[in-house]
């Protein structure tokens, strides 16, 4: 009785102190837990229903002989995409340069831009307003405007996508570099530490992680104002992406293109964001707690 | 052996501070005329309640915060080269946490204070193994602080303080956050240190059995204004052990110095 009454309150301490003030730990350990069990889902869960949605869809429109100009089935669909791959694959690779250009002109911009914020008080005072304002008008609303003014089309299209993409680098990098821990800018200003010394070795790694999450916005954002910008620009232009093969086989009611060039658009922003969750991963891998595998 | 505690008069003192204070912006006023002067090889403690002003005095030291009023002279050789009118203080400054870049391994970490002086990694390689070798962690170089415990990180901070071989330490309760069995050896292993080394340490602690324990001279503070109320010397010689940690004479010194220190809070509301 003894033993069982003294092992019971020695369990039952520390589910106490549990229930009344969780530690972070242990909060991290549920975190991580459900972390890992929902990665797992987010895999099988959407496969699985994706999968059912394209059997029903298939069943369907082969059960109820719908005309292809109606609703294609899948098989169609992919059939489509073979058969106009030349036309399709130049172009996604427009589209691709298009997004990556955009980004990048993006990361240059937000980056420089998060820096002279971080450094000068007053330039963000002035600034940010401007950034807010770009970030909040609907790209849709000046992307006409932009197409008007800026006589390159391509160079009006890369100025739509930069827009979109470049106000979650510029917020988030902000952020990370005025987050560096206060002990450690002590440290450097306690060694001399020079302007440039302390941005590279200190400011610059404790904004990777927030730069990173916003990398991981934008690489999606600089897709839609991609294909927004491209809309709007209509089939214009000598070279033209997948948007522009939407809106022309829309007029041509070609329904199976359109879900074929869809079909690529949706492919191409999955794979710039599992390409930017897998460098993410790399760089932060090692030390932030965000990326790491925790071993049990 | 004995010498070792008597060390403190022998020529000018590595720091003096005359009648300093420091009030914050918001009025507050951290700390009241304190004078002090650290010698050669000197264990000085400030022991005092929180809001004492003994970690500001410490900033103050370090060159962290600035001196409202009064005055701080360091010896010639202990201010370094002073460049730009700034005068380059000897010292290395530990936190209360271990304060290291979670994104650099252990060895590089260390080798910041010298990388920031402009020391290249194979030029500090050797300096740098020698300082983890001080603290015990010449196995651990390679790993990044994370994989650590508490005390090992504590190590590392310390490592990273003594790389540069400093004249003074500055620690501002080290080790605080941790347990009873790591803050002995901790303890023992900083004695151990600053024997062999002969710098001074200046170790802000809220804990007299570990400044009895450790230091030459405890500089008893209070708080509200922070000032100093007291200055009490260990004359005890070094090493010193689990025999000292269990003699009469260790629970007489802590005796004082608690009996000094309840001077300091007669009459102050505790409110934490």
């Amino acid at each position: 009785m003894a033993s069982t009454s003294i092992t019971e309150t020695h369990a039952a301490a520390p589910l106490a102190d549990a229930d009344a003030a969780p530690s972070e730990a242990s909060l991290r350990a549920h975190e991580d837990r459900l972390r890992r069990r929902e990665s797992l889902l987010r895999i099988a869960v959407p496969a699985a229903i994706v999968a059912l949605l394209l059997l029903a869809w298939e069943w369907t429109v082969r059960a109820n002989n719908i005309p292809h100009y109606i609703l294609p089935a899948p098989s169609l669909i992919i059939r489509t995409l073979f058969d106009n791959w030349e036309s399709l694959s130049n172009a996604l690779w427009f589209t691709v340069k298009l997004t990556l250009l955009a980004l990048a002109a993006a990361i240059v911009g937000g980056v420089l831009l998060a820096i002279a914020f971080a450094l000068f008080k007053w330039v963000e005072i002035g600034l940010f307003p401007i950034a807010v304002i770009l970030q909040v008008t609907p790209i849709i609303a000046i992307a006409p405007l932009i197409l008007i003014y800026v006589s390159s089309t391509t160079a009006a299209l890369l100025l739509c996508a930069w827009i979109v993409a470049f106000f979650p680098i510029l917020s988030n990098t902000v952020i990370g570099l005025k987050s560096a821990d206060s002990n450690l800018r002590d440290l450097f200003q306690l060694y001399k530490a020079s302007p440039w010394q302390t941005f590279r070795y200190l400011l610059a790694p404790s904004a990777l992680p927030y730069f990173m999450a916003g990398l991981k916005i934008a690489g999606g954002l600089s897709l839609i104002g991609a294909v927004v910008a491209e809309f709007t620009a209509g089939t214009a232009g000598k070279e033209t992406g997948l948007a522009s093969r939407i809106l022309e086989s829309s007029f041509r009611t070609e329904i199976p293109m359109m879900f074929a060039a869809l079909l690529l658009v949706s492919l191409l922003g999955i794979v710039i964001f599992i390409v930017f969750a897998a460098l993410s991963r790399v760089v932060l891998g090692h030390w932030h707690e965000s990326e790491m595998r925790r071993e049990r | 052996m004995s010498a070792d505690a008597t060390s403190t008069a022998a020529g000018a003192p590595l720091v003096g501070l005359r009648n300093v204070s420091k009030r914050f912006a918001n009025g507050t006023l951290a700390l009241q005329g304190m004078s002090l002067d650290i010698g050669e090889h000197d264990f000085i403690s400030f022991l005092g309640p929180s809001g004492c002003g003994k970690s500001t005095a410490l900033r103050l030291i370090a060159g962290l915060t600035r001196i409202s009023s009064g005055d701080m002279h360091w010896s010639g050789a202990a201010a370094g080269n002073s460049k730009n009118g700034k005068t380059d203080r000897d010292l290395g400054f530990v936190f209360q946490e271990p304060t290291l870049m979670p994104w650099a391994k252990v060895f590089d970490n260390v080798w910041l204070p010298l990388k920031l002086a402009g020391t290249g990694r194979d030029a500090a390689a050797p300096v740098v193994k020698q300082a983890l070798e001080m603290v015990g962690l010449s196995r651990f170089a390679d790993v990044y602080p994370r994989e650590l415990s508490g005390g090992m990180k504590m190590r590392v901070s310390i490592a990273r303080a003594l790389v540069t071989h400093p004249r003074l330490l500055l620690m501002d309760e080290p080790f605080a956050a941790l347990d009873e069995m790591t803050r002995i050896k901790l303890n023992n292993d900083l004695l151990a240190i600053w024997r062999e080394h002969r710098f001074s340490v200046v170790f802000v602690t809220h804990s007299v059995y570990e400044s009895v324990y450790l230091s030459n001279r405890i500089v008893v503070m209070a708080a509200r204004p922070g000032r100093v109320i007291d200055e009490i010397r260990i004359d005890e010689p070094y090493p010193r052990g689990e025999d000292f940690r269990t003699s009469t004479r260790y629970n007489a010194h802590c005796t004082a110095v608690s009996q000094s220190l309840h001077g300091a809070l007669h009459g102050v509301d505790i409110d934490h």
